[in-house]
């Protein structure tokens, strides 16, 4: 039993730590960098009886993913984790999950996609999902990768939601650093995140079958029902967050949408993820020089928080976007989603990419955003 | 109690239906079982075959070949085809031990 | 109940869509018979997938799930893992896809579940193609077949590449039990399914299921032609159990194989010259078979 302690861990030691406590009962796992530690912990906990569950280690992250659907087809609260080129390879299960409705939860440590071969930090892998119908929740340090995954849990099985949930970390900044971290007692998440009981599941008393084909008289109703839970979710993720504050004292933003120093500023930074810790740190710096520059870091990507965001910037003048993934030919693909919820609101909005690949976001550039956007210029590749 | 009855049957009433009837269940789950009953695989027929129950010797051996579990035991132990489901690929014709199936092309 | 010692209740209902004189559909309905009401059922994309689930339709009276093309194996694996969590060690688990997920997109997570030894029976529907996407070769096509990307051409005479051979592998994997089978002998299929699932540990079977568009054959004819397979030793029955081979049946009298050729319209552009190798090639594998007929040639790792 994990008695609440505080202590100094890495992201995907403490990822593995509240996937514990979250008692899944079979974790199909397959390692890649820089997520790979998650598979080893929870391994070490199996191996050691610390955690009663069944391991798969399966041949390949495709068959990781499938392993998964075979385990919420039948009834079973799971996990697997994975990164860049994994995810990519599951990318063909991975709107098959949210289809069925499986309220999974997957850990994926960003990591640049291929073409050339990168294992460092970008947020590429899991941008190219945002269509897939999973939920996409990130985290700027590893109390919130803690507390994000058991949050994932109670938001996925919610009977409003019933969707699949991505925990998306930065790759190796937050895997890989260690920060000081509340582990929490196993009680008070038992209480907080109660078992699994889903309602339709292979059972030799009750055949249903799963994974049928429907035709185009009945597929589009099927993506309308998933729309209607995203939309569902943005109000869950929400209650999830103050329920999970009122119990462990810690909330972020409103669930969707974290701000800071946005009260007085007219000019604000929006990113996703770990940059949002050095951001604030330049913040700080200007707020000594008498500047007040902004933060807004989304925490919920999927369902996207278009009300949410507009009711936070309503006064800020301009919005630099730190973009961590290229959909080329199209520019940042977090701008463009910005840009189409603040469609009509009188906001310039600039596209800073950053930290492709893992090249390092140091200060000097956040400072190259805000100056660029506080002179009006136009954004550019933080080079 | 009678709060969370009252629940769980409204939630049977509410299965949500499509404009076009179909039942939308979540994740396209299907809850019964062997529902293609419903669906006549009889009037694909060109061929029709006919089981003389005179000649039928009871072997079994068309009812462990039909491919759409279209041919059934009777009460007197004979076997008999059911049309609801037959599609006409002769193989209860072929297997027959004693030659006592015969087919036509159906007339309809 | 029972007729002729079969389970008479049908798992496989009526009504499915797939076409008349099917062989995999006959052959699926005996699998489910012998495996009973205690059965769980993971499937591959193809032919059966596609006509018996056509939502909000199903054929299925068992537990039935269905997620891709290649990944039946590693559906299985989460099913096995999950039911052993939940305590219920006494259902069966039975993946089944066609050769083209069996033998190719589906090999490798095929072999990923016989190296972990997950407690399941795996089934291949062998017809020889990728037939429910319109009869494509795959690894499993015979020599010298005619199909849409293997055609019976002017400068290549259809596929040129020997049938991989998918049960010697999955053997060499240490699985307790590995088998053929045909439909035109139920018994034995029943016999061997039943085998199988009392096994514990991954076990496979394959299964010679004529395909009437496929094969361009009549479809009455699925019996015979499974018969004269038999019989020209194109399709031999056997079992590796405990790593020894054994054949099963052998034919009370070998035919040449051109009267399992002459039956198909896919190999009716088959000269001498190619009947001669196919005979060569058909003669070869069966003196394999017959050298090594009661030998240990696997050792089993679990």
């Amino acid at each position: 039993m994990i008695m609440s302690e505080r202590k100094v861990i890495s992201g995907s030691d403490v990822m593995a730590h509240a996937v514990k406590m979250c008692r899944p009962k079979v974790l199909p796992m397959f390692p890649i960098t820089p997520s790979t530690l998650i598979p080893e912990r929870l391994s070490e906990f199996v191996f050691n009886g610390e955690l009663d569950a069944k391991l798969i280690h399966v041949e390949s992250e495709h068959s990781a993913i499938s392993a998964l659907y075979g385990v919420y087809a039948t009834g079973v609260r799971s996990f697997t984790a994975t990164a860049s080129q994994g995810l990519a390879l599951m990318h063909e299960i991975i709107p098959i999950v949210s289809g069925s409705r499986f309220p999974a939860v997957m850990a994926v440590a960003n990591r640049a996609l291929s073409g050339p071969l990168n294992i460092w930090n970008d947020q590429s892998d899991t941008i190219s999902e945002r269509d897939q119908g999973w939920i996409q929740l990130y985290c700027e340090n590893n109390q919130e990768a803690f507390d994000t995954l058991i949050m994932a849990y109670k938001i996925a099985e919610n009977s409003k939601v019933l969707t699949p949930v991505m925990v998306c970390v930065d790759g190796f900044y937050l895997t890989h650093a260690y920060e000081p971290v509340q582990i929490e007692d196993q009680k008070d998440v038992d209480e907080f995140l109660p078992e699994y009981k889903p309602l339709d599941f292979l059972d030799t008393s009750s055949p249903k079958t799963f994974g049928a084909f429907a035709q185009p008289n009945s597929y589009m109703d099927f993506k309308l029902e998933q729309e209607i839970a995203m939309e569902n979710a943005l109000k869950v993720i929400s209650e999830v967050n103050s329920e999970f504050g009122k119990k462990f004292g810690r909330t972020y933003g409103d669930g969707l949408i974290e701000t800071y120093n946005t009260s007085k500023a007219k000019v604000a930074l929006l990113c996703l993820g770990s940059v949002g810790g050095t951001i604030k740190e330049v913040i700080d710096e200007y707020k000594k020089k008498g500047k007040e520059i902004g933060l807004i870091r989304l925490k919920s990507y999927r369902p996207f928080p278009t009300e949410q965001l507009k009711k936070v910037t309503k006064n800020i003048k301009a919005i630099g976007v730190i973009d961590k993934h290229a959909s080329i030919g199209f520019g940042g693909a977090l701008t463009n989603d910005v840009k189409a919820a603040l469609f009509g609101e009188k906001v310039q909005i600039e596209s800073f990419m950053a930290g492709l690949g893992g090249r390092d976001i140091d200060r000097a550039k956040i400072r190259d955003a805000i100056e660029t956007m506080m002179k009006g210029k136009s954004g550019k590749w933080l080079k | 109690m009678a709060k969370e009855k009252k629940e769980v049957v409204e939630k049977k009433d509410t299965t949500k239906v499509n404009a076009s009837g179909i039942p939308l269940n979540m994740g396209a789950v299907i809850l019964e079982p062997g529902s293609t009953k419903k669906y006549k695989t009889g009037e694909w027929r060109t061929f029709i075959p006919m089981i003389d129950s005179t000649k039928c010797i009871k072997c079994g051996q068309c009812w462990m070949t039909c491919p759409d579990a279209a041919i059934f035991k009777a009460e007197d132990g004979s076997f008999r085809i059911n049309y609801t489901y037959c599609k006409g690929c002769l193989l209860c014709e072929k297997v027959c031990p004693v030659k006592c199936i015969s087919h036509k092309v159906e007339e309809k | 109940m029972a007729v002729l010692g079969i389970d008479e209740k049908e798992y496989f209902a009526s009504g499915h869509r797939a076409c008349a004189g099917c062989g995999e559909a006959l052959a699926i309905r005996h699998i489910l018979k012998a495996a009973g009401q205690k059965t769980m059922m993971v499937m591959a994309t193809g032919c059966m997938e596609v006509v018996s689930t056509p939502y909000p339709e199903t054929s299925w009276e068992l537990p039935w799930v269905h997620c891709a093309f290649e990944n039946a194996s590693a559906v299985a694996s989460g099913v096995r893992a999950a039911l052993e969590a939940k305590g219920e060690h006494d259902t069966n688990v039975i993946a089944i896809g066609g050769d083209g997920s069996s033998f190719d997109i589906g090999f490798g997570s095929l072999s990923g579940a016989f190296e972990r030894g997950t407690k399941f029976l795996y089934v291949c529907t062998d017809n020889e193609a990728y037939m429910n996407t319109g009869i494509q070769r795959s690894g499993a096509t015979f020599p010298f077949a005619n199909t849409t990307t293997s055609p019976a051409g002017k400068v290549i005479h259809g596929k040129q590449e020997p049938k991989k051979p998918l049960p010697f592998i999955l053997a060499a994997h240490g699985a307790k039990y590995i088998a053929t089978a045909s439909v035109m002998n139920l018994f034995d299929l029943n016999k061997k399914v039943k085998k199988a699932l009392a096994t514990n540990g991954p076990t496979f079977i394959t299964v010679f299921v004529p395909c009437i568009p496929g094969w361009k054959i009549d479809s009455s004819a699925t019996i015979d032609i499974s018969k004269k397979a038999f019989e020209t030793n194109v399709y031999p029955l056997y079992e590796i159990e405990d790593g020894v081979l054994k054949i099963t049946q052998k034919p009370t009298e070998k035919k040449p194989v051109e009267e399992y050729l002459m039956m198909q319209g896919r190999f009716k552009h088959v000269t001498p010259d190619i009947a001669k190798k196919i005979q060569e090639y058909v003669d070869a594998r069966m003196k394999f078979l017959e050298e090594n007929d009661g030998k240990k040639i696997f050792d089993t790792l679990f």
